[in-house]
């Protein structure tokens, strides 16, 4: 298992190294290069080379990129030309807001699409299921954010109970934290709780014709104990690799939800950067992004050999 | 072996209705099975033999439809509620299946398997019953039961995993046990192991053992009565000492002829096979079902489907010409 | 030779089979229709439309549905909500359908060469295939149209752009399985070249795969139009679309939360019409994927 766990970091550092490259790439290929940007579009070629010296724009892009990887595997990410902040320390304060945030949505998507694929489970083609399934695939259909804009409507418009916008720090007051977090929450995890929905449901519709579960029958257990604990269990797994590769999802979700609740994370980070033509942020942002993907990816492999008991004994020698 | 049986099943049928019409997988099964006794149910695949001992335990498939008499000690509990049914399982009546490998769920660990039955049916708490679970790993013999109880199905080898069924079935002390090929996918030297814990069983706690094989030679090594199935009908019934040198059925004599036995000059006899299949009953029978592969038959054996009766000392049959030669072995 | 003209008479068989499973269910038939009228009232906006859907009125700023000259209201600056969501149908669908017709375009041949002649070019490719993959796609479209500057062309091209990595791996996944079978293996020992195995053998017997893809990609890349409008790197306004209508609404929600709600709907409805003919077409071609 050592062995494929490192095979799998190599090539995540590796797809991570090309990540960087590529986003450093295409942060120059804007047109008149990043200078014109930063000069506020003044348009005048001194202030043009000022610029490019003092960025090192001018050097050769190879020796800019590995300049600013070093720079970067040091921990500074240079300083944003906008804020005048150095963008490590403003990552730094965004991270815990985006994971909270996604976090409390994979809790939503888990909390409703297990339960509800179970119970589709159970009873296959059932107007349950048929229920579960219609719900789900319109689940899928409404857009993130118009769903994030009809909550509002609601909750805050409409009945004054929930913050619109705006975020609360958890150490601050976590009551009010959770009442910010919470309906972006839920935008978020509906999405995925259509998808966790399906596949919990067609892995317990396996794992309920498989010989262990007569077995569990066959021993007189209750049937919630068999569905809810045997075929469950092994279901599982199926569901975290689903989780896993819904990650990319979830990253772009998060972009959406917080522009529209208004909460100060990475993904609010990202867009801004975008229009403001903050190159240092942006560039880093992208390679947190890539970086937390890919550890995320890491994460589900290992979940899955400590899920799976096979999978962990390496050298269980039958008897 | 004597007594008031432990299970009673009197006309035991099983009809499937699928998508190319009715299949009647058991037609007609009666039997009775007494504390200390181990009954052998014998048949090709096919016959019937599992179907016959699932619905015993409702565990059927839901397309199934069971009618009859199945009797628990007197107690009728066929159709019965699912609640009633699920104190039965596993507490009275217990099963082991022929796949100990898929049969156990590789994400628990073996004793927490055993212990599960435990817990649901005597209301354990975890640390007794996980010392229970230990005991019964010891009561089958398997080496280490300390250890064994913490590991992982796929750890164990099919020898091992099947014990463990077993100490499962075990567990609650139950009157009967069914147990279904346990030693088909196991080789012959566990084999031998296997059937000697069965053999215990049956010696010290007196319980009643259904034995579904279509193996003889385990027939030969442990049962007491023994039912030959064919196309979900009873053929014959004989205490296993008289079935081996007398079959009376013809089914029951071609299925002994494939038994490898040493002939006189030490060497083996060829394996004589029957030819054909097992056929597939869509309705009830108007001919004996095993006429198209008999040997013997004669007309009227294709006019009516005999019903089984008395013959010789504790003995069935059903055919309308029962084969009297008597074989040594 | 004779054995592909036969199979492809057994397509056109397998086609009417098709059409006919397709039309069985209700709810495909509900998509088909959803979807047709999406296509109508894009195609067909300026006729049906009431008002001319940049035309601003001040005097009636904010006008509240079904209450006066415009059906459905109108929005901060005076726009029939009506008349601009009709012609927002037209940016949704020419994205949606745009999209995907350019990564298709553009990934099929990359997939079939990737799958078919594997060794370094395969490695190459789906090594590249892994790295962009494993950016979200918002990003690389936020990033895309930080580039390009947002417009309707550049959301087509960021959205078809994203789409290709997906094309690439099912294609090549399809490529992989069909060059074991037997008519390739023929095919090959004939001395048939390789150019005219993948285009006239091999891809018509991977075109269910493509569409079944293509399917789930239009809706795919309709709400990713919609995103991108709505973050404000995509259409712009004054040009209606349903994304930046919404997006515009934010700021309003209070005074008029109609603004939030319609172009929503039929965000919705489009996608739910098209998410509805995907499954069909998905079952009607492979029945057995249920």
């Amino acid at each position: 298992m050592i062995g494929r766990v490192g095979v799998r970091i190599s090539t995540s550092l590796l797809t991570l190294f090309l990540a960087s490259i590529a986003v450093f790439l295409a942060v120059r290929a804007l047109p008149g290069g990043p200078a014109v940007a930063l000069s506020a579009e003044s348009g005048d070629p001194g202030v043009i080379a000022a610029i490019n010296r003092k960025y090192g724009f001018d050097q050769p892009v190879v020796v800019q990129f590995f300049r600013w990887l070093g720079l970067a595997l040091r921990g500074d990410l240079g300083t944003s030309p906008n804020s005048g902040l150095p963008v490590g320390d403003v990552l730094l304060d965004r991270i815990p807001i985006t994971l909270e945030l996604s976090v409390l949505a994979l809790l939503v998507a888990v909390v409703i699409g297990v339960p509800a694929g179970v119970l589709a489970a159970r009873r296959p083609a059932g107007t349950g299921d048929f229920l579960a399934s219609t719900v789900a695939l319109a689940g899928l259909s409404i857009p993130h954010f118009w769903f994030g804009i009809l909550l509002i409507l609601g909750f805050s418009v409409g009945l004054h109970v929930l913050p619109a916008a705006g975020f609360v720090p958890i150490l601050v007051n976590p009551l009010s934290n959770l009442e910010h977090l919470l309906m972006p929450a839920i935008v978020l995890g509906t999405g995925f709780a259509a998808i966790v929905m399906r596949q919990t449901r067609s892995a317990v519709i396996d794992a309920l014709t498989s010989d262990y579960v007569r077995t569990a029958r066959a021993k007189g257990l209750s049937e919630w104990v068999v569905v809810g604990s045997h075929a469950l269990r092994n279901s599982l797994i199926t569901v975290v690799t689903v989780l896993g590769l819904q990650l990319g999802a979830l990253i772009a979700g998060v972009v959406t939800v917080e522009q529209v609740f208004d909460i100060p994370g990475l993904g609010k980070l990202t867009l801004d950067a975008v229009f403001e033509r903050d190159y240092p942020t942006l560039q880093g942002v992208v390679l947190l992004t890539a970086a937390g993907y890919v550890i995320a990816n890491l994460l589900v492999d290992l979940s899955y050999t400590l899920l799976n008991p096979r999978v962990r004994v390496l050298a269980g020698v039958p008897r | 072996m004597n007594g008031r049986p432990v299970l009673g099943v009197t006309d035991l049928r099983v009809r499937f209705d699928t998508d190319d019409g009715p299949l009647l997988a058991v037609d007609g099964m009666s039997f009775d099975v007494h504390p200390g006794e181990v009954l052998a149910l014998v048949g090709e695949s096919g016959c019937g033999k599992s179907m016959t001992a699932l619905s015993v335990l409702g565990l059927q498939p839901p397309n199934a439809r069971v009618t009859g008499s199945i009797r628990l000690g007197g107690r009728e509990i066929l159709g019965l509620e699912s609640r009633a049914l699920r104190s039965i399982r596993g507490r009275e009546i217990a099963m082991v299946f022929q796949e100990p490998m898929s049969s156990l769920n590789p994400v628990f660990k073996v004793g927490r398997q055993i212990a599960e039955v435990l817990r649901k049916h005597e209301k354990m708490s975890a640390a007794a019953a996980r010392r229970r679970a230990v005991e019964l790993l010891e009561l089958v013999r398997v080496p280490t039961p300390e250890r064994v109880v913490d590991e992982y199905p796929h750890q164990l080898s099919g020898g091992m995993q099947q014990r463990v069924m077993i100490a499962m079935a075990v567990a609650c002390d139950p009157k009967l046990i069914i147990a279904d090929e346990p030693t088909t996918s196991l080789d012959v030297t566990i084999q031998a192991q296997v059937l000697e814990i069965f053999r215990r069983l049956r010696d010290r706690l007196d319980t009643a053992i259904i034995l579904i094989t279509h193996d003889l030679g385990v027939v030969a090594d442990i049962a007491d009565s023994v039912v030959v199935m064919y196309a979900g009908h009873k053929m014959e019934q004989a205490p296993v000492m008289e079935l081996f040198e007398r079959p009376r059925h013809p089914y029951t004599k071609g299925l002994l002829g494939t038994v490898p036995r040493a002939g006189l000059s030490g060497t083996r006899r060829e394996l004589v096979e029957i030819p054909g299949s097992v056929p597939l009953l869509r309705s009830a029978p108007t001919q004996c079902v095993f006429a198209d592969r008999c040997a013997y038959r004669q007309d009227d054996c294709r006019a009516e489907s005999p019903v089984i009766r008395e013959i010789g000392v504790a003995a069935q049959v059903a055919c309308l010409h029962p084969v009297e030669v008597v074989v040594r072995s | 030779m004779t054995a592909v003209a036969t199979v492809l008479t057994g397509r056109a068989l397998a086609r009417r089979r098709m059409r006919r499973r397709l039309l069985a269910r209700p709810l495909s038939v509900i998509g088909l229709i959803g979807t047709l009228v999406a296509i109508a009232v894009a195609l067909f906006a300026p006729l049906i439309s009431p008002y001319d859907p940049a035309a601003t009125d001040f005097g009636s700023v904010l006008a509240a549905p079904f209450h006066g000259a415009h059906l459905l209201g109108t929005d901060q600056l005076g726009r029939d909500v009506l008349s601009r969501m009709f012609f927002g149908a037209r940016t949704s669908l020419i994205a949606g359908v745009l999209a995907t017709v350019l990564g298709t375009v553009v990934a099929v041949p990359i997939g079939l060469v990737a799958g078919y002649f594997r060794g370094w070019v395969d490695t190459v490719i789906s090594r590249l295939v892994d790295v962009v993959l494993a950016f979200p796609f918002l990003i690389i479209a936020v990033g895309m149209a930080a580039i390009l500057g947002p417009s309707l062309s550049n959301v087509v091209i960021a959205l078809g752009v994203g789409q290709i990595p997906v094309v690439i791996r099912v294609v090549r996944g399809e490529v992989l399985a069909q060059r074991e079978l037997e008519y390739v293996q023929a095919e090959t020992v004939n001395g048939t070249p390789s150019g005219v195995i993948l285009f006239r053998h091999i891809l018509p017997n991977i075109s269910n795969a493509i569409i079944v893809q293509a399917s789930v990609a239009v809706p795919t890349a309709i709400v990713g139009a919609a995103v991108l409008s709505f973050l404000g790197i995509g259409v712009q306004p004054p040009t209606a679309d349903w994304g930046n209508m919404l997006g515009d609404a934010q700021g309003y929600l209070a005074q008029a939360p109609w603004l939030g709600v319609f172009p929503g709907v039929a965000i919705f409805l489009t996608t739910l019409s098209f998410n509805l003919l995907g499954d069909g077409i998905r079952d009607a071609l492979d029945p057995r994927s249920r």
